[in-house]
């Protein structure tokens, strides 16, 4: 399930990179580039839940 | 409760990092000039800053050209807004120098300049010509206002060094006790493995953090994803050695003789870290990355201290939630060890 949704989400962030590149410089070069700040900010909290929800997940199968 | 003294310690530092890396202003700075020629006679020119104060310092607003280390003081024509103004410069047809910048000054923002490189016509370069002296106090203003060092092309990235910067002093820390692992199982405590596959699996989390980070930062910078440098392809190799001793352990059965074994392949996994990260970016003299051969690190512009401030907290708060989340880990590893041995 989890496999699905990383392969989806990645695929429609590629999908939409190509097509948009405009879009991409627009968001990230406005206001002093603070936009990069914020998405290097999610890219670590969203990393370190997933690893932390699987790491959770894995342990509630082994107690069981 | 007195026993997670650290980990409440670890949330106020990180909780104060992230406001104080967000919330403190960039300093006043000279984003660009609209002008690429200056030619003798009259030159107009568009000066753009940037959290400068023009209109509000609109009275005692100067604009100045240096020329080598002379001046010219320019005429006011008008203000746009705070962050633009456009002034004129009469030049004569003899100047002492090829070195040109665009100085601004208001009493808020202190004197910001903007060098860019410009061609010249109808003007002859002499050395020695004199050009009438002007009192321009600016070498006297000391006050610059406090905030992170205003840079071009970085602007507020430079906020980035209290989260990129971090994870791979995380990974450091967390390799170490690894590698420290590794030498006690050699010494016959093999039962210490699994200290050293916990924090190596933590350690490669904050790695892959410090690589994505780092890749979204370059884009918006350098301009892409990836490039061929010391320090990205060290730090690329760091990570699939690592991957490696984390994947590989699984193909050996016996407990004793994968302990052993991966303690011999960490140990060299730590040298190689230690050689790719930290001395082979600082032997050549290509590496684009801060603080290594090619560019200096962000503590020469940090005058006041303010990146210091939040940057120090933040290595330490990050260090301790890696150290929360290897504790976690090794739980979970000690658990499967035991299901296993039933």
């Amino acid at each position: 399930m989890l496999n699905k949704i990383i392969c989806t989400v990645a695929f429609l962030l590629t999908y939409h990179l190509g097509f948009s590149q405009s879009v991409l410089e627009e968001t990230f070069y406005r206001s002093g580039k603070i936009n990069v700040v914020i998405a290097v900010i999610l890219v670590i909290l969203v990393g370190l839940f997933v690893y932390l929800f699987r790491l959770n997940k894995k342990i509630d199968q082994l107690k069981k | 409760m007195m026993k997670n003294w650290w980990k409440f310690l670890a949330v106020i530092l990180l909780t104060y990092v992230t406001l104080f890396s967000l919330l403190t202003p960039l300093v006043p700075g000279g984003l660009s000039v609209d002008i690429n020629e200056i030619n003798k006679g009259k030159n107009t020119i568009s000066f753009t800053g940037y959290n400068t104060h023009f209109l509000e310092g609109k009275t005692d607003l100067r604009g100045f050209i240096s020329i080598g280390t002379q001046w010219i003081e320019g005429r006011i024509l008008s203000v746009t807004d705070n962050a633009k103004f456009q002034f004129e410069v009469t030049l004569p047809d003899t100047l002492p120098s090829t070195q040109v910048a665009f100085y601004a000054y208001t009493p808020q923002d202190g004197a910001i300049y903007v060098s860019s490189a410009v061609g010249f016509k109808d003007i002859t370069i002499d050395e020695t010509k004199k050009l009438p002296a002007i009192q321009t106090n600016i070498e006297k203003e000391e006050h610059q206002p406090w905030g992170f060092p205003f840079q071009p092309i970085l602007f507020e990235t430079i906020r980035n060094l209290m989260f990129h910067v971090p994870m791979w002093f995380t990974m450091f820390f967390l390799m170490g006790i690894s590698l420290v692992a590794s030498f006690k199982v050699l010494n016959g405590k093999w039962e210490k493995d699994i200290v050293a596959v916990a924090s190596a699996k933590v350690g490669l989390v904050f790695c892959v953090l410090g690589l994505i980070t780092g890749s979204i930062w370059a884009r918006f910078t350098w301009g892409t994803w990836w490039t061929r440098d010391p320090q990205l392809n060290g730090a690329m190799i760091v990570f699939i050695v690592y991957a490696a001793y984390v994947l590989l352990r699984n193909s050996i059965e016996d407990e004793q003789k994968r302990a052993r074994l991966s303690a011999v392949f960490n140990i060299f996994a730590f040298i190689l870290m230690i050689l790719l990260l930290m001395v082979m970016p600082r032997m050549v003299d290509t590496s684009l990355h801060p603080g290594k051969s090619g560019n200096p690190a962000f503590s020469k512009y940090d005058l006041d201290s303010s990146l210091r401030t939040v940057f120090y907290p933040a290595v330490l708060g990050w260090a301790m939630l890696g150290y929360w989340i290897y504790t976690i880990q090794k739980k979970f590893e000690l658990l499967k060890q035991d299901k296993h041995a039933q």
